[in-house]
C-alpha cells in the first residue's frame, strides 16, 4: 500500500491548488517505470475523496509509457523491454524509488549506467480543470 | 505539479526535532557522529529516526550494524528499527551497487523517499548529509521546515575553509545552526574554537581521535564502550539535549 502514501500527495496538492475554487476534473499520468498497483492506487484516491469530501471529484489516470535513452551512445529504448528481466528485489526497489533503476539498469548497446529517463517516471499531476472552464 | 511536495512535511510535522548533522567537508566524521547521535538519544529512552542523505556513499547502515533489513509497506513505506533507531537509507533499495546520478535525479529520489517514508511517532530525527552543498543539501534546506544543523569539522585548515561555505549559506538562509563539533583531535589545537567565536556559532566542544572505533564498525555493544561514543555522549548531555 505504498501507492497510498502518492494518493494522499495528489489529494492533498489538489485541496491546496483548489482553494474555495470548485475542481470538475484532475488529470493524473502515472510513469510505467514506479510500477504502481492502478487498483490499489483507485482505491486509495476514492477512499481519501470521500475523507476529504471531495466525492464528486472525477480524476482520470493515465498511464504514461517509460522510455530511456543513454547518455553515452544515444540508444532510445522502452523500459518494457527490461521490465521481464527484472528479479523481485530490483523490481520492488524501482517500485518504491524509480530513480534506483540507475543501480540495476545499463545501456543495451553501449551497457553504459548513464541513462536519462525521457518520459514515465512516476506520478504527476498534468492538468487541473476548474468547473466553468 | 509535484503531488510529492504537498505531504513532505506533513510526514515530519510531528517530530519534535529534526537535527541535520552537516559539514560540506568529506571525511570529517558525519555518518559516525550521526549514527551514534541517533543511538544515543535512544539510549536515553528517545524514540529516534536516523536518515542517511547521502545516496552516493551511504555508510550509517555499516555503522548501525543493518543486515538484510527491508522497509514494511503500510500505506508508504516504514523504517525497519535497527539497534533501537528506525532506518531510512537508499542502501536498502540498492545494496552495494554504485546509484549514477544527475541533478534532478537526486532530487526526486529525495523527494520520493521524504513523501513516501512514515517515521510515525518519532521524537527526534537525524539527517546523516551527505559533502558539498548539492542538490540533496538545497533540497532539505529547501523543504524541510523544521531543521536544525550541527556543524562536524575537524582541526583543520581545509576542513574549516569548505566548512565555511556551508555555514555562510546557512547564515544567509537563517537556518538554525545548534553549533560546531571538532571531531577527529590529535593534538592541542584552537582552529575550531576561534572560528566558531568569530563566527558567533557555539563551540559544542572536541571529540579526540580515536583508533579504536574502526574495529568495532558495525558491532554495536562494543562500539557503545569507546571513548569515542563516551566523549559524543558528554557533548550530547552538555550541549544538544538541553
Amino acid at each position: 500500500m505504498h501507492e497510498w502514501a502518492l494518493a494522499e500527495g495528489v489529494i492533498k496538492t489538489i485541496k491546496e491548488y483548489s482553494k474555495d475554487k470548485k475542481i470538475e476534473k484532475v488529470v493524473v499520468k502515472i510513469g510505467e517505470l514506479q510500477q504502481i498497483d492502478i487498483d490499489i492506487f483507485k482505491f486509495a484516491l476514492d477512499e481519501l475523496k470521500k475523507e476529504n469530501s471531495m466525492n464528486k471529484l472525477s480524476i482520470i489516470l493515465e498511464i504514461e509509457p517509460a522510455v530511456l535513452k543513454c547518455r553515452v551512445c544515444g540508444k532510445t529504448w522502452s523500459f518494457s523491454e527490461n521490465l521481464k528481466e527484472l528479479d523481485d528485489f530490483i523490481a520492488e526497489s524501482i517500485h518504491f524509488v524509480p530513480e534506483v533503476f540507475h543501480a540495476f539498469i545499463k545501456c543495451p548497446n553501449c551497457g553504459s549506467p548513464d541513462i536519462d529517463i525521457l518520459k514515465g517516471r512516476g506520478v504527476w499531476i498534468e492538468k487541473i480543470k476548474f468547473k466553468g472552464e | 505539479m509535484d503531488p510529492r511536495l504537498s505531504i513532505i512535511n506533513e510526514r515530519l510535522k510531528n517530530i519534535e526535532r529534526i537535527i541535520a548533522v552537516g559539514s560540506g567537508k568529506g571525511g570529517v566524521g558525519k555518518s559516525i557522529i550521526s549514527t551514534t547521535l541517533a543511538l544515543l538519544l535512544s539510549k536515553n529512552n528517545k524514540l529516534t529516526g536516523l536518515f542517511d542523505l547521502d545516496f552516493q556513499g551511504p555508510t550509517c547502515h555499516l555503522i548501525l550494524g543493518a543486515k538484510d533489513e527491508f522497509p514494511t509497506e503500510e500505506k508508504g513505506i516504514k523504517p525497519p528499527q535497527i539497534n533501537s533507531v528506525y532506518f531510512m537509507s537508499i542502501y536498502y533499495f540498492t545494496r552495494d551497487n554504485p546509484l549514477p546520478l544527475r541533478g534532478w535525479e537526486v532530487t526526486n529520489l529525495f523527494r520520493e523517499l521524504l513523501a513516501i517514508t512514515r517515521w510515525d511517532n518519532i521524537e527526534y530525527l537525524i539527517i546523516d548529509m551527505p559533502p558539498g552543498v548539492g542538490d540533496e543539501v538545497l533540497e532539505l534546506l529547501k523543504l524541510i521546515n523544521k531543521k536544525e544543523i550541527l556543524i562536524v569539522t575537524t582541526p583543520s585548515i581545509l576542513s574549516l575553509n569548505t566548512v565555511d561555505k556551508l555555514v555562510k549559506l546557512l547564515k544567509n538562509l537563517n537556518i538554525p545552526i545548534i553549533g560546531i563539533l571538532e571531531n577527529m583531535r590529535v593534538q592541542p589545537s584552537d582552529i575550531v574554537k576561534k572560528y566558531a567565536l568569530e563566527n558567533k556559532i557555539n563551540y559544542l566542544g572536541y571529540i579526540p581521535f580515536d583508533y579504536s572505533i574502526e574495529k568495532y564498525i558495525g558491532e554495536i555493544n562494543l562500539f557503545m564502550k569507546t571513548k569515542f561514543v563516551l566523549n559524543l555522549e558528554k557533548i550530547l548531555h552538555e550541549k544538544i539535549l538541553f
